[in-house]
């Protein structure tokens, strides 16, 4: 597991209607195995910033580093989950799609499936190895898509937003067995999140960020004991120092 | 209901369309309202369907038609799948193909006959030629359109996991556009299917079904020409519903990436 440097990375996106600020000057350091989420107002650069750290796209300035190896282009040192369901490959079944990065890695198949079969186990699906994407509901597709990204043992899991199109109630169950995940895995995460109490219940350290010009605005230490209670006072007071970080400038965008 | 019920259903409805048109030509064929020659009866036509079966001519003929289209066929999929994935990825291979095949598309493969005869005689290579010319743009073009419209998270999601450009094109591309490639095999073996009977007619010589209604016409033999209008449409409905519907059943639709057609 790797530690991450981000320093004074800025990007601006070209559009016909002239340049929009992607992210300017952002700079954060980050632990081996830390869990750490990202929030902002929308618009900000979260995703941009994710896609930067992810390889997907060059900074203008800046350098990201991750174990000191400067990044250049997506790499198999980081796992990748995306928002959209649509992410898995439909004409794999989930056991096809978990043992695609291990396919590319090269690794023969007794051993592939044994590795593909092991990470659906650790995201409760191993019921469900030969089922089409098309077959399983969102919380599943999103945990196949976790179990995928982790298949291939990348250091580093960045996430946009995985959980946000799941109803309330399957989202508590996605943040505890992603809680889960990362106490036995121990990867690097960076998570992107809208929401205040996800990234209190799952964060080592929550980096709050502002809009126009998309910066780090203020980094806030979540020292809650694990596995956190979301109904306990501290918790709560956690939560309401974030929206506090937050509501600054954003009118209540955050919920 | 169950999946058998479901397809017995489907059958006896098939069946049942079928039946009525068929009562309704016998009507006006026995009506004596036209010439019983020219208007042959369906016993008659099943009857010369029969007899041309038995004594293996008709057979023959829809082998030889078989053999023109699926050689034409096979290399309309083998330079117009290339062609269209070329399209989708190229910016040049695209500018330069796409004003072709829009403006050689609408052209009716028929129209070409007299002219390939010219050049390439009477025989299998003018009517394979004229397959291959109606089959390829249809599909170069779906796989052009199919290439594209693959979702650009399916490209991240396998670039992230570390896939070069050999993967991402067989294990990505070719699946994510195979709704499109299979449409754009249908309907290339359609206008091949159409195409070659219009090739036949004038370009072959003995042998093929469009032949054998160019010849029949000769000694006003109508209910010859039924028969094999009769095999020309089986053969049409056998490929397009066993061979591209299983195609489809097994692949795309078991995928989720197109809705279940009913009927
Ligand atoms: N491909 C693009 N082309 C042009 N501008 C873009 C593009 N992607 C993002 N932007 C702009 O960059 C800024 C940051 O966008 P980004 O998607 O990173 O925000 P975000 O924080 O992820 O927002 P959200 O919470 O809504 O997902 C926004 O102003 C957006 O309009
Ligand atoms: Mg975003």
């Amino acid at each position: 597991m790797q530690p991450i440097a981000i320093r004074d990375v800025s990007l601006n996106y070209d559009t016909p209607g002239g340049k929009v600020q992607g992210v300017t000057n952002v700079s954060i350091d980050i632990d081996a195995s830390e869990f750490v989420c990202i929030v902002g107002p929308s618009g900000c650069g979260k995703s941009t910033l994710l896609n930067i750290i992810a390889g997907f796209l060059t900074p203008a300035t800046g350098q990201i580093s991750i174990g000191g190896k400067p990044v250049t282009g997506h790499g198999m040192d980081r796992g990748v989950v995306f928002q959209d369901f649509a992410q898995l490959f439909p004409w794999r079944t989930a056991l096809g799609n978990v043992s695609f990065g291990l396919e590319m890695k090269g690794v023969a198949n007794p051993e592939r499936d044994r590795i593909a079969r092991e990470q659906l186990r650790l995201v409760k699906l191993e019921k469900f190895t030969n089922s089409f994407p098309h077959h399983l509901s969102g919380g599943m597709q999103q945990r196949v898509a976790i179990a995928r990204a982790l298949a291939y043992n990348p250091s580093v899991l960045l996430m946009d937003e995985p959980f946000a199109a799941l109803d309330a109630m399957t989202r508590d169950d996605m943040q505890r067995l992603l809680a889960d995940v990362w106490k036995e895995t121990r990867k690097t995460v960076i998570y992107v999140t809208h929401n205040v109490a996800e990234a209190v219940y799952l964060a080592d350290r929550v980096v709050v960020m502002s809009a126009h010009p998309g910066t780090v605005k203020t980094v806030m230490k979540i020292d809650l004991p694990r596995p956190r209670d979301p109904l306990s006072v501290e918790f709560l007071d956690c939560q309401k120092q974030l929206m506090a970080h937050l509501g600054h400038n954003t009118n209540g965008v955050a919920h | 209901m169950t999946k058998n019920q479901q397809s017995t259903r489907t059958l006896i409805r098939g069946a049942l369309s079928l039946l009525v048109t068929a009562a309704l030509y016998e009507a006006v064929a026995r009506s004596g309202w036209f010439p019983a020659v020219l208007l042959p009866t369906i016993p008659t036509i099943v009857e010369a369907l029969i007899a041309s079966l038995r004594d293996g001519t008709m057979i023959w003929h829809a082998a030889y038609t078989l053999y023109r289209v699926m050689f034409g066929f096979a290399l309309a999929i083998v330079v117009g799948l290339p062609l269209g994935i070329l399209m989708a990825r190229h910016q040049r291979v695209e500018h330069f193909f796409l004003p072709l095949i829009s403006a050689l598309m609408p052209i009716p493969s028929f129209a070409l006959v007299p002219l390939f005869m010219l050049w390439f005689g009477i025989g299998n290579v003018t009517t394979i030629l004229i397959v291959f010319y109606a089959a390829t743009f249809p599909m170069a073009f779906n796989t052009w359109s199919g290439v594209r419209s693959v979702n650009p998270l399916w490209l991240r999601a396998a670039g992230a996991m570390g896939a070069d450009e050999n993967s991402l094109f067989w294990k990505v591309i070719i699946p994510g556009a195979s709704p499109f490639i299979i449409t754009g095999m249908r309907q290339a073996f359609l206008r091949a299917w159409i195409g070659v009977v219009g090739a036949e007619m004038i370009a072959a010589s003995d042998w093929g079904l469009g032949w054998v209604i160019f010849d029949a016409k000769e000694f006003l033999n109508a209910d010859v020409m039924l028969a094999a209008l009769v095999v020309i449409g089986f053969i049409g409905f056998a490929f397009e519903r066993l061979v591209f519907g299983t195609l489809e059943r097994r692949t795309v639709q078991r995928w989720g990436m197109v809705r279940v057609a009913k009927g």
